[in-house]
């Protein structure tokens, strides 16, 4: 068991969990006109950006060797740690993990050293570039900060690789590592980066920032990419509780599957990956509240999700909502930043609602919280996420009695 | 749930290895497989040495639509996971597809169709902002490559668990740790689980000349990779893959598989010092290194034989040697330790899989690979490098470990099942 003591949100819509949480519910976007170069050539150039001064918020030592989603995650961690009010001192250095997903790497910096080496020549690559470039380098580099030296990983799996690394931490924790600094952060809004978005296929070309991503719409025409995510602070309970920790919620199921073959005529993972995520935790269909969907934005993928959710459900059996409408996906960030926006369901049992989507098909059998914020009575909430080529993982957090 | 975990199949790609067996005549023979790079010019840049594979994806059974869409890294792993699963014997039907699944390492993905890419977006580097009129399909996947494990699953019909692990240099240790964390907690029964990395491309080259982490005994490519020996400069870039198949013990038992031994310990620690720096005590490594024992139930003094990270580069081989001395005390002089990176170089993300082959043929053979290039002292390196020359020697238990930018520091204990009380 282990339960989340400490949420640190870079999100296109908001700094820290509160300015993210008061957006999630008022329905303030971060979807903007991407104008880092000129993108003015481009189909699409709507994406989700975090406009974080980050040269204020990191000193200058790391700022000249990381890519601006190393810096966001830095941020992230920092934020996370101070949220969970923990001083590290109190721990040894090997007993302090770090678990991230990362789903693009130093993308902006590397294609600077790679301009570099070909306009210029290789002895004008940075230095810097074999180690801001690698998936590896968000749990390095909070690693080395923080003086984390327990065991680490880092995950790659699009989109769902995020909600990889909370289940990841969990069992880091399991183990008996007592503190995990968990989640994942993005981003690639460089030229090349934002080229290869594109070329995926999917970015919606809607003008419209109000409704360029829908999903579940009817006039779903594809999904907006965005920068950031989230980092939060996992803790054995046991260890919480002795340094009277306040306590959002437990981590108390998590579950992965892979899609068949594109051709194999097989179902799809993401229903079996919901029970299984269900089973994990103890819970029954019945106790799940609400549940936070992956909302591809595409008809077939909202489709699909519909279905399964309607097979482990029944059809309208639980509120559904995607508030990452107003961020874009952010690819390893999605799945961590969804985790937060229902982890404060539960601290304020309402349920943010999916902005941007009008009219759901009827067919697709949802109860999806649209327009305004709902209040329920959250105990247990269900994340979904999953990633291109057939990755699906789904996390559960569930409220923990404080003090209990 | 604890079940224990048994590696049964292997598949590798090495420089000079196409397929188990001629890996093992390479590393018995003492035969290195470093050469100056061919698929480039390499004139213009510090370290022009590498490992390099001869890999022809027509022959190895890959179909032309397989060979466009996946970069050459995927391609090595594909090949392997499929040796794997035939060295293995296993018949994959029998199982239920989700309780089948994927861990792939890998440190820097599709490095070579990036770079290949960049350079037709951006017409050899001399535009800014790309135009989106021509954009490649696989683009997306080259940028966001989790598409390497999803590959890998396609090919061996994996549902379940699929995970691609990125720790650096350490991916290719760390992959194979995590399949076996989830064999253990029952999330799957069998995992097809390896790493590869093929970074034999202009920028990564460039970017190990910019710290000068690479060698420069650019004039004797063969003799280039010296680890642990006094005149050493750097490590040799190379490329590879190496896949396994893991099983729980008792089903490989029950279908009378061969197994090549049982997965007793993995740890992994970071050494929250520097990206790319290591300190000299090697504390952080024995740290992990007395895990994994810990969990495998084995004493310091009944490890066979070390198959260490040795990159070859100054700090590396000295950090090590004070790791194992820290961890394994006296035992650390008297156990042969060797690094297989002296012949087919350092595969960055894949090589910790390739040294897991090189670790697994040691025991199937009882002869342990030498470290080629060995010939000059250095005071800091004093133990038991079995220079040169293949050793013949008992090897029932292997220790083999990995340490890579980032911090990261690994360690694997491998042992044979019926000799571990359980």
């Amino acid at each position: 068991m282990s339960v989340i003591t400490g949420l640190g949100v870079v999100a296109p819509n908001g700094f820290g969990v509160k300015e993210f949480w008061a957006a999630a519910l008022a329905g303030r976007s971060g979807i903007g006109v991407l104008d880092r170069f000129d993108a003015s050539a481009s189909p699409a150039r709507l994406a989700g950006l975090v406009r974080l001064e980050t040269e204020r918020l990191l000193p200058s030592r790391l700022l000249t060797q990381t890519d601006l989603s190393t810096r966001l995650a830095l941020i992230a961690g920092e934020c996370a740690l101070e949220d969970a009010e923990v001083d590290l001192a109190d721990f040894t250095d090997y007993d302090l993990g770090v678990v991230t997903a990362n789903a693009s790497g130093g993308f902006d910096f590397t294609h600077r050293e790679f301009k570099k080496l070909w306009s210029r020549g290789p002895e004008h690559v940075s230095v810097y570039e074999s180690f801001a470039w690698f998936y590896a380098v968000n749990t390095g580099q909070l690693s080395i900060r923080h003086g984390m030296r327990g065991p680490s990983l880092a995950l790659v799996a699009e989109q769902a690789g995020g909600l990889d690394a909370l289940g990841q931490a969990r069992r880091t924790v399991r183990d008996g590592v007592p503190l995990v600094v968990c989640g994942g952060v993005d981003s690639a809004f460089d030229p090349w980066g934002w080229a290869s978005h594109l070329a995926g296929g999917r970015v919606s070309l809607d003008p419209d920032p109000a409704t360029a991503y829908r999903p579940f719409d009817v006039r779903a025409c594809g999904y907006l990419p965005g920068e950031g995510g989230a980092l939060m602070i996992l803790e054995d309970p046991a260890a919480a509780a002795a340094r009277g920790a306040r306590v959002y919620g437990e981590v108390a199921g998590y579950a992965c599957g892979f899609d068949p073959a594109p051709d194999s005529g097989r179902p799809p993972a993401l229903r079996r990956t919901i029970e299984l995520a269900l089973a994990d935790a103890g819970v029954e269909p019945g106790q799940v509240d609400v549940v936070f969907a992956d909302a591809l934005g595409l008809p077939d993928a909202d489709l699909a999700e519909a279905q399964a959710l309607c097979a482990v459900f029944g059809e309208r059996g639980v509120p559904v909502t995607a508030p990452k409408t107003l961020t874009g996906r952010l690819l390893s960030g999605g799945g961590p930043l969804d985790t937060v926006a229902a982890l404060m369901s539960i601290q304020e049992d309402v349920v943010p609602p999916t902005f941007g989507t009008a009219v759901v098909p009827g067919e697709y059998g949802l109860d999806l919280v649209l327009g305004e914020p709902r209040r329920a009575r959250v105990d247990t909430a269900l994340v979904l996420a999953r990633g291109r080529w057939g990755f699906n993982s789904a996390v559960v957090v569930r409220a923990v009695q404080n003090g209990s | 749930m604890n079940r224990r975990v048994v590696i049964t199949g292997m598949g590798v790609r090495a420089p000079g290895s196409p397929g188990k067996e001629a890996f093992w005549e390479l590393l018995s023979a003492g035969r290195t497989a470093t050469r100056r790079i061919t698929f480039f010019d390499p004139s213009p840049y510090r370290s022009q040495v590498a490992g390099e594979v001869d890999f022809d994806p027509a022959a190895e059974g890959l179909t032309p639509r397989q060979v466009r869409r996946m970069d050459r890294a995927t391609q090595f792993a594909v090949v392997a996971a499929r040796e794997a699963v035939a060295d293995s014997g296993i018949d994959l039907s029998a199982h239920a597809p989700h309780r089948i699944g994927v861990s792939l390492g890998s440190a820097v993905a599709a490095a070579t169709s990036l770079e290949q890419e960049y350079l037709v977006l951006s017409d050899s580097g001399r535009d800014w902002v790309m135009g989106t009129d021509h954009l490649s399909p696989h683009m997306y996947d080259h940028m966001v490559p989790s598409i390497m494990p999803a590959e890998v699953a396609w090919t061996v019909g994996a549902e379940g668990p699929v995970a691609m692990v990125s720790d650096g240099c350490t991916s290719g240790l760390d992959s194979v740790g995590h399949a076996v964390a989830l064999i253990r907690e029952g999330s799957a029964d069998v995992m097809v689980a390896g790493a590869t990395d093929t970074p034999i491309t202009p920028i990564v080259v460039a970017c190990f000349d910019a710290i000068k982490a690479t060698t420069t005994y650019n004039d004797d490519p063969e003799h280039a990779s010296r680890p642990f020996d006094g005149t050493r400069n750097g490590f040799v870039l190379a490329e590879g893959a190496a896949v396994f198949v893991l099983e729980e013990l008792e089903a490989a038992r029950r279908r009378g598989a061969r197994i090549y031994a049982e997965v007793g310990g993995f740890a992994t620690r970071c050494n929250a010092y520097h990206m790319t720096g290591l300190k000299a005590d090697g504390r952080e490594m024995a740290e992990a290194i007395r895990s994994a024992l810990g969990q495998a139930r084995v004493d310091a003094s009944q490890v066979d034989y070390i198959n260490a990270h040795g990159s070859g580069t100054k700090q590396n081989d000295r950090h090590e040697t004070a790791a194992f001395k820290v961890s394994l005390g006296d035992w650390a002089y008297r156990t042969p330790v060797s690094s297989i990176k002296s012949m087919v170089g350092h595969s960055l993300g894949a090589v910790g899989s390739v040294e897991i082959a090189a670790s697994l043929l040691a025991m199937a053979h009882h002869v342990v690979p030498p470290t080629a290039n060995l010939r000059v002292e250095d005071p800091n390196c004093d133990l038991d490098y079995v220079p040169n020359t293949a050793r013949e020697h008992r090897t029932d238990t292997v220790l083999t470990v990995g340490s890579g930018f980032g911090g990261f520091q690994s360690a694997m204990v491998l042992v044979r099942p019926d000799r571990r009380t359980a």
